[in-house]
């Protein structure tokens, strides 16, 4: 079975990813030898149509380092791009830790959080 | 000859391609990607590379010049470079491929269709014509380049929460997943005025026709400006809107013009 590719977002144009977090998955995908695609900004890739976006829609199963789901799916989506649901995890260097990032990120086993339909708030608990 | 591109410049790293530690390499990319390239850190490549021609990309190889393959693009030897050098003959190999990249503007609007209802209140509130709508009446972002930088005022107005600036410090507008407060509190603002305390362009012409008069009676245009100053700073509070933003406003006169050529689009749009 091939591994998922992975593609790294280094969002190079804004401080919201710790930049310790960027540096520690950066420097593990750097040294572990495995094939991945790095690009300097996700929201340039979108904002320039830029069919680097189609090749990472083509390559299957993919993992995306860069932040939340919902934004990176519509990121894709403004550039006329859409990614299987079931073969996109996208890993969301904002909020997990540098640790927890390269983690997922190198795990072999994919594990799908592309948002599909409107992302309801959570049902309110019925008191019986 | 230089030309504009669309696509962002590719540098491709073949495995069988290292520098003297994975330190250096390590620097390189991020160095690369922080002048705005691409990487693509290849495994596995067949000999001569195997890569096809590209007006973008720019291979690595630890071959001499006279060894490297035919076809287009540029190559650059990473033979006893450090990051820097390196670096740099990166930057040169672009410029002798004579591409300049179109500048891009890295802060506007993301819509997530899940929640848009296709309201057309964006379409109404911006001043600055950054959304339009399809063939199939649908809301879209048209001009990103348009889009005032650090300024969510947009997403704000969004009854859905369905605007997202990506590169914005908070949720839900940056992307995250919109909670039940979010929606108690856009339920709250469903009408515009309730944002900014009243509808955002009479509040400025009332406020321009209160400058006007102050000026002919009192001549004292320091008292006008802070009084416009004090405004602003509110608006500036209650919506995050940078007051850079709120600075440059255009006239009350072309804001009327602007938001009265916004609200025919929207209405047909709609359909009315």
């Amino acid at each position: 079975m091939n591994s998922p590719k992975i593609v790294y977002c280094h969002c190079a144009y804004a401080q919201v990813v710790p930049r310790e977090t960027k540096e520690a998955v950066l420097k593990r995908l750097c040294d572990s030898g495995v094939e991945f695609e790095a690009t300097s900004d996700l929201c340039e890739l979108s904002a320039r149509k830029d069919p680097v976006l189609l090749k990472i829609a083509s390559m299957g199963e993919v993992k995306i380092a860069a932040c939340f789901p919902r934004a990176v799916k519509w990121l894709f989506s403004a550039a006329g791009t859409e990614l299987d649901p079931a073969k996109v995890q996208v890993i969301n260097m904002r909020t997990e830790s540098s640790e927890a990032a390269c983690s997922m990120l190198m795990d072999p086993q994919i594990v799908p959080n592309w948002p599909i339909g409107k992302a309801s708030p959570k049902p309110e608990l019925v008191e019986n | 000859m230089a030309f504009s591109s669309n696509e962002t410049f590719n540098v491709v790293w073949p495995d069988e391609v290292d520098c003297s530690s994975p330190e250096l390499r390590f620097q390189s990319i991020a160095s690369l990607l922080e002048k705005g390239y691409s990487v693509s850190r290849k495994t596995g490549l067949p000999e001569g590379n195997g890569l096809t021609e590209s007006q973008n990309t720019i291979f690595l190889t630890e071959k001499s010049a006279n060894e490297l393959p035919s076809i287009r693009g540029a190559y650059v030897s990473t033979r006893g470079k450090n990051s820097v050098a390196l670096v740099d003959a990166i930057e040169g190999a672009k410029s002798s491929l004579g591409l300049i990249k179109r500048e891009w503007k890295p802060w506007f609007p993301v819509i997530d269709y899940d929640r848009c209802t296709n309201c057309m209140q964006c379409l109404s509130f911006c001043l600055f014509g950054v959304y339009g709508v399809d063939d199939g009446r649908r809301i879209q972002v048209q001009n990103n380049d348009n889009c005032k930088t650090n300024c969510p005022a947009c997403s704000r107005v969004c009854p859905e929460a369905a605007i997202m600036f990506p590169k914005y410090k908070a949720g839900p507008i940056n992307g995250d997943n919109v909670s039940d407060e979010d929606m108690r509190r856009e339920k709250m603002k469903v009408d515009i005025s309730s944002l900014l305390g009243g509808d955002i362009y009479q509040m400025l012409r009332v406020r321009s026709e209160r400058a006007k008069s102050r000026f002919s009676k009192e001549r004292d245009s320091e008292k006008a400006l802070n009084e416009r100053q004090k405004c602003l700073i509110k608006l500036a509070e209650s919506g995050d809107i940078p007051a850079e933003v709120l600075m440059s406003l255009p006239s009350p006169e072309e804001i009327k013009r602007r938001a009265e050529e916004a609200a025919v689009k929207a209405a047909a749009a709609r359909g009315n």
